[in-house]
């Protein structure tokens, strides 16, 4: 019930004109803009990202993200290295999930030269990459809680991330940036006991994840911040190429582990790729959250399957990669990552085109943020999920 | 198929489903532009590449769009051919190397130095499809923003980075470089000052595997050698 249908006749009488007199007012007074600045430094943009929006009263009537305080020129250096010598590069792009990042550049080398790993290393180098998206979009469950006022979540994320992490470290020797992706393989084989630990982790993330659907998922306050909040139609998140759990978010079923057929062992387990119809930041959280546990169910299923045999294909030491061009993309934690590879027969590549997803998930701000209100950019950005050296690279 | 790979690909690469799709995209396309779209390559199993007249160029990502129902945008670039007159920085300074200097274009041929490049995908049909368009004397391309409203920031991206115009673009300005900053830095004429200070050491320092003999004398075959200049150039073929 209004506040108008509570009161008497006279009263609303009286409300009516008050009414009128405000609207006057304003038409009189033109009330003015005021621009508010979002970063670089604030703690609800990830990063240095900065945001420029205009307002009228609470409202944004135009909003602009300025990129480009992290740029740090990837694909200029990838032309001065060697093929190998990219890995080390691309691994800082997304740095919370960076083995994700190393695949399909070495999956892009690897067409270009006819070489595939054997299947021991793809089923490792795709166990490794789930663990990278549950420990990528782990955290982001928990900061979503910081975003929105809960501090719990995220302690309970830190406290989670930390075993994916471990398991990452004692696999490849690191714990942010393993550099374990080789052209023909991985580096290295697993140590021993790794597949027991891994089930018992997958077993605890299962539990975060059911922890934070019950804490945060069903709040009231966050279903309430969130609901019908920065709706993106499924149209328009097609037209600015949002990829990854955005995407999906908005009704569409499109995940490149499914939808196209690579070198990696994701054809070998059975899972679901989780939509939700609305386009809302509660959507794109929720898609995140459903994700984050398939993820442990894929890990588990590839730990049952896993084959026996060598973990690298004979490549030469130095490696030559054939002219050609290559475009192969994966679904990383953040959404679609790519690169287009260029080789001219050389040690090293003639031009590399990093198609990062956070570019294009950000590129929507200006329209998403159009018509919000100002509590609510906070968690339009939240869920959208950026990681600041992926727009930038 | 090289030997390297495994044995356990359940389907030749040629026989994946999408080829016929991809053939027909290139169909599509060509009756949608007509004689706009001057050459195409359809690799099988892999990927399908296109390169239309730049005129053509915003009228091909509307037909992309509307007419082979390539609702995704994928990216958005540009490509400088020319071979960099620096090489990959590993000579001294000031050395003279000689170095070639032809321009040769890629996948799908080219006449221009500069070439734009997109990538497009189909939801429903799970493929996607490379277009690129020569960028002529004037460099300028019919901006894609009518076609696909997220090529916004990509094509900012490429005009700092390559020095590109992107006709009927709202708002073309530095994305990641400083107000006033002079040079492209993508553009392979434009030197990588660390490397002109310092060359890269990285390019000769080959390590030798755990196991293996670090002196090329004792190593058996042919690139699988030492640190040594001769079997870099000679290594890996």
């Amino acid at each position: 019930m209004s506040a108008e249908t509570m009161l008497g006749d006279r009263q609303k009488l009286a409300y009516i004109a008050s009414q009128a007199a405000d609207a006057r007012l304003n038409v009189e007074l033109e009330t003015e803009g005021m621009t508010l600045n979002i970063g670089p430094q604030h703690p609800a943009t990830h990063g240095t990202l900065r945001i420029i929006c205009r307002l009228d009263g609470e409202q944004v009537i135009w909003a602009e993200p300025s990129a480009g305080y992290m740029h740090r020129g990837y694909e200029k250096l990838t032309e001065v290295r060697t093929f190998p010598q990219v890995t080390s590069l691309v691994n800082r792009i997304d740095w919370l999930g960076s083995f994700a990042n190393e695949v399909p550049f070495i999956l892009a080398a690897e067409k270009l030269m006819g070489v595939e790993a054997p299947p021991r290393a793809q089923h490792i180098r795709t166990i490794l990459f789930e663990l990278s998206r549950i420990a990528n979009v782990g955290l982001f469950l928990g900061d979503l809680g910081v975003q929105m006022g809960a501090v719990t979540p995220v302690f309970m994320a830190f406290r989670d991330r930390e075993y994916v992490l471990n398991l990452i470290e004692s696999a490849t020797g690191g714990r942010f940036h393993p550099n374990f992706d080789r052209i023909g393989g991985l580096k290295d084989d697993l140590p021993k006991g790794w597949i027991d630990e891994t089930r018992g982790v997958m077993r605890k993330l299962r539990n975060f994840c059911t922890e934070m659907e019950d804490l945060l998922f069903g709040n009231e306050i966050f279903q309430s911040r969130t609901r019908g909040i920065g709706v993106i139609p499924k149209d328009v998140a097609l037209q600015y190429g949002l990829s990854g759990a955005n995407l999906r978010a908005s009704g569409v079923d499109y995940d490149l582990r499914r939808d196209q057929r690579l070198p990696m062992a994701w054809d070998k387990a059975d899972f679901t790729v989780w939509t939700h119809p609305d386009g809302d930041s509660y959507a794109r959280c929720w898609v995140r959250l459903m994700e984050t546990r398939e993820s442990t169910l894929i890990v588990d299923q590839l730990l049952d399957t896993m084959p026996a045999g060598p973990v690298m294909a004979k490549v030469p030491r130095i490696i030559k990669v054939p002219e050609g061009e290559a475009w192969v993309s994966t679904e990383n934690p953040l959404g679609e990552m790519g690169y287009y590879v260029v080789s001219k027969g050389d040690l090293g590549p003639f031009r590399v085109k990093i198609r990062s997803a956070s570019f294009n998930n950000i590129s929507i701000v200006p329209w998403v943020l159009r018509g919000v209100f100002v509590p609510d950019i906070i968690t339009i950005l939240a869920s959208l999920y950026f990681i600041l050296g992926d727009i930038d690279r | 198929m090289s030997p390297l790979s495994s044995d356990t690909v359940e389907a030749p690469l040629a026989e994946l489903p999408g080829d016929a799709l991809r053939e027909r995209a290139v169909d599509d396309l060509r009756a949608a532009i007509g004689d706009a779209l001057i050459d195409s390559l359809v690799k099988p199993g892999d990927d399908v590449w296109v390169r239309v007249r730049t005129d053509a160029w915003r009228d091909a990502g509307i037909a992309l769009r509307d007419k082979l129902g390539m609702d995704y945008f994928c990216f958005l670039s540009a490509i400088d051919w020319m071979p960099s007159p620096f090489g990959r920085g590993e000579d001294e300074p000031g050395a003279e190397v000689e170095r070639p200097t032809e321009i040769v274009q890629g996948y799908t041929g080219g006449e221009t130095r500069f070439q734009v490049f997109a990538r497009v995908a189909s939801t429903t049909h799970r493929f996607g499809i490379t277009i690129k368009a020569d960028v002529g004397e004037d460099l300028v391309v019919p901006s894609w923003i009518p076609a696909y409203s997220g090529a916004n920031w990509h094509e900012r991206e490429a005009h700092e980075m390559f020095g590109i115009g992107f006709a009927g673009h709202p708002n073309l300005i530095n994305m990641y470089l400083p107000t006033g900053f002079e040079g492209h830095p993508l553009r392979k004429d434009f030197p990588l000052l660390a490397r002109m200070v310092k060359p890269w050491p990285g390019i000769v320092d080959v390590e030798p595997l755990p196991g293996e003999a670090a002196d090329p004398a004792d190593a058996g075959d042919a690139g699988v050698g030492g640190p040594t200049t001769e079997n870099i150039e000679g290594g890996g073929s």
